[in-house]
């Protein structure tokens, strides 16, 4: 396909992202880091992203099924989970996050179940867009310009 | 995994000066790979030289390998191995390097804990490249403070120009910086070795103030005036070979630092703790809080207790003319250096100051057999807690906190094992009465001497002397559980006084706890003659537990310090004084020593009434949840293997192993 007309789709689809909020600033901080010596650097981080994050959910979905459950254990887990997902943008998913700890701190575990399935969705879903997003990136990199 | 990355060829001494900041050497540590990555490439960017790391013990382990590789370190606040709060005091202690925290927590509470425990930065997650960009200020503004030491303390030499340069332009001024900067950074890379004894250096070679070194430093000073004791003459006198005139200007410098807190005048300004101090909220009540700023001061200050403690040592024990050499008029109430404490131990609030005081007694206490290192560790240790507790006091609402922290001190005495309930511990805490023994027994084996009932009083006021001589022991060891050296007697008289002195003369709760432990030991003194047959029996046992209690209760205070607040840094340097002392006292002298510890055990408690209250403030408070277990580890662990010629500051974090029990 036409390189221009790939790039233009990224642009676009990378534009709706952050429209759409599921990406924010930090996300652009990271393009930026991008450049010669590493011209894969984002897609690196957010595939680390993903590695950690799993294990994370991992543990936390352990958490939530042991009984009693151990709230501050659980803040914990959610404390790296939102550091690591602000840290490459992950808007939405920081958010929702942040709502599960406050539902740890109340020691709510009804809440803290729920709005972890948030978690989780937002989780998948921006997991989703980024891979194809990035797709198209790569695309473009190698596509011929007509 | 750590991985080294060095990108800039900063390091090789030719570069060029006008560089900086880029170049900079910067170790990040962060358990999540994410961020490490993130933060690893945006410091390249800004032309750093990066070093990741993901586990704090191996940053740890980096930094003392490489004592001058590191410029400034970045860690993040939640880590699965070491709390980095821990990792921070751990650095300002024995590093003294620039640390800056970051967290994805933006609490009010936690970032005032980063400044609490010394923290020159605190970041909030996600970090931002502009954010990293800046991190070079920090390095320069440390070493501006050294070179303002170095000023200060007479010592200018070429140095002078640059402070000056510095001083004068804003650092907005390129030309200035670049040229400080420059120099300063060349001579920092340059090689170490060669630049130790360069007067030009702006990383001031670690000369470590062994009590030896630092009692001839005193008797120099005495011997010139303490008005007339210019570095110069204090070398020649002091003869000794490879020591510069700037290491000696520096710790006079710090010395008369140490004088002037003693005596309860305003915190130095250039006094790292000072800034530290007011900084401090009257949240961090916890001991180690103060503690941990004790320590900073301690570490920032360097051989400064050791020189206080030279100074007390010379001036004899009890005897006020030590407090005659000191160039701050030591009739402040507090009077730390001076033997007046006594009155001040039973009970009057000077607590502070009393502590201040107890802690120069404790070493003049110590008798002249301990070796002087230990004397000097103790002091220094002595001597951060009090400057910590001073600022403290001063800066936080401690009334309240006080009261807070002593009840929990004397929570976790009365639990017996302040320290860590490990065997040990039940010597010490509990019973002020007995005790003698081993309070320190919390991690002291050695402690086990024979007060075993001690353990099961409880906390006894010090109202036995004979017991009190054993006493003091436990509350050393107690106190470090609980952050408080009052030891099991301390903390029941402490909870009862509940008076804290908030802010009564800034008694800063972590201080008092040392205070207490040094102030013990004057008192001790007094408790000893009284108490002469009851602790000599003692004595054989407890000598050695006596000093390990000096130890453990000096280690624990360091580590609830810096557990509860942070505050690391003084910790590790507490732990070394106790080392030293304990290791002196085992040596032979541990009679005397434990004399001395018992005294300040039994003092510790009476005045833990009056003055603990005021530490227990806020410092108390904390120690306990996590000095008790810390303290008790590591007085276990002090006891284990203590090796006796310890007396090196350079003890593996806190890793007591080498106390001979």
């Amino acid at each position: 396909m036409d390189r221009n007309r790939l790039q233009h789709q990224v642009a676009c689809m990378r534009r709706s992202l952050f429209d759409q909020g599921y990406l924010d600033e930090q996300f652009i901080q990271l393009e930026e880091l991008q450049d010669d010596a590493n011209p894969n650097f984002v897609q690196e981080i957010v595939t680390l992203f993903y590695t950690d994050s799993a294990r994370l959910i991992q543990s936390i979905e352990q958490a939530l099924n042991s009984r009693p459950i151990d709230f501050s254990k659980l803040d914990d887990y959610m404390h790296q989970f939102k550091g690591s997902s602000s840290s490459i943008g992950a808007k939405k998913v920081t958010s929702e996050c942040t709502v599960f700890r406050e539902y740890c701190r109340a020691e709510n575990a009804e809440g803290c179940i729920r709005s972890f399935q948030q978690v989780k969705q937002e989780y998948a879903i921006l997991r989703r867009k980024l891979e194809v997003y990035f797709q198209m990136v790569r695309q473009a990199a190698v596509a011929h310009t007509a | 995994m750590s991985t080294a990355s060095s990108s800039a060829a900063w390091k090789t001494g030719d570069v060029v000066p006008d560089q900086f900041p880029a170049g900079l050497r910067v170790l990040v540590v962060d358990d999540d790979p994410t961020c490490l990555m993130i933060l690893e490439k945006m410091l390249r960017t800004c032309l750093y030289e990066v070093t990741k790391c993901n586990r704090a013990e191996t940053a740890l382990s980096m930094l003392r390998e490489n004592k001058n590789g590191f410029d400034i370190v970045i860690s993040d606040v939640h880590m699965p191995d070491m709390d980095g709060f821990k990792l921070l005091e751990h650095i300002g202690l024995e590093m003294d390097l620039p640390v800056i925290m970051m967290s994805a927590d933006d609490g009010k509470s936690v970032v005032m804990k980063g400044v609490t425990h010394g923290a020159c930065d605190y970041l909030i997650k996600p970090v931002r490249i502009e954010a990293l960009k800046n991190i070079w200020q920090h390095v320069v503004r440390k070493r501006k403070n050294e070179w303002k030491d170095f000023e200060q303390s007479g010592s200018v030499e070429e140095g002078d120009r640059q402070p000056k340069q510095s001083e004068d332009a804003d650092y907005s001024s390129s030309a200035n910086e670049g040229n400080w900067k420059s120099s300063k950074k060349r001579k920092d890379d340059e090689d170490d070795a060669d630049e130790r004894d360069d007067t030009s250096t702006l990383k001031k070679p670690r000369v470590v103030w062994s009590v030896e070194l630092h009692q001839q430093f005193v008797a120099a000073v005495n011997q010139l005036g303490i008005d007339k004791a210019v570095p110069k003459k204090i070398l020649e006198l002091m003869n000794v070979p490879g020591l510069t005139r700037e290491n000696v200007a520096s710790h006079l410098q710090k010395y008369r630092l140490y004088l002037r807190r003693l005596s309860g005048v305003s915190q130095h300004p250039g006094n790292l703790n000072n800034s530290f101090i007011s900084s401090q909220d009257a949240t961090f009540g916890p001991l180690s809080t103060l503690n941990g700023l004790d320590l900073q001061t301690l570490a920032a200050t360097g051989q400064l207790p050791a020189q206080s403690l030279a100074t007390l040592q010379a001036a004899g024990l009890g005897r006020s003319s030590a407090k005659s050499g000191l160039p701050m008029p030591l009739v402040d109430q507090r009077n730390i250096f001076s033997f007046e404490n006594p009155k001040l131990r039973f009970g009057e609030g000077q607590q502070q100051h009393m502590s201040n005081n107890k802690q120069i007694n404790l070493l003049h206490g110590i008798p002249t057999t301990m070796e002087p290192k230990q004397l000097a560790s103790l002091h220094h240790t002595a001597q951060s807690i009090g400057n910590i507790n001073m600022q403290v006091a001063s800066h936080s609402a401690q009334g309240s906190q006080n009261n807070s922290l002593l009840i929990q001190m004397a929570q976790p005495q009365s639990r017996g094992q302040l320290l860590s309930g490990d065997s040990v511990g039940s010597h010490a805490p509990r019973l002020p009465s007995n005790m003698g023994q081993p309070i320190l027994s919390n991690g002291i084996a050695a402690t086990r001497n024979g007060i075993p009932e001690i353990r099961g009083s409880g906390y006894n006021p010090i109202s036995q002397a004979s017991s009190m001589l054993n006493f003091p022991i436990n509350q050393t060891s107690e106190l470090p559980g609980n952050g408080f050296p009052i030891g099991s007697a301390g903390i029941s008289s402490l909870t009862s006084k509940g008076t804290f002195q908030e802010g009564s003369a800034g008694f800063m709760p972590s201080y008092d706890i040392f205070n207490d432990l040094n102030q013990h030991k004057p008192q001790n003194w007094e408790l000893q003659n009284v108490g002469m047959p009851f602790d000599a029996s003692q004595h054989s046992s407890s000598v050695q537990s006596n000093l390990d209690i000096p130890q453990s209760v000096l280690v624990q205070q360091g580590f609830s310090a810096s557990q509860v607040n942070g505050q690391n840094r003084g910790v590790g340097v507490v732990s070394k004084a106790m080392f030293s002392t304990v290791d002196s006292t085992e040596q032979g002298n541990g009679q005397n020593v434990n004399h001395h510890l018992n005294n300040l055990l039994v003092d510790n408690t009476v005045r833990v009434k009056s003055e603990r209250i005021v530490d227990a403030g806020p410092a108390n408070l904390y120690p306990d949840h996590f000095g008790q277990e810390d303290l008790m580890s590591a007085l276990l662990k002090q006891q284990e293997g203590i090796v006796p010629t310890e007396n090196e500051f350079d003890f593996d974090g806190y890793s007591m192993d080498n106390i001979p029990v």
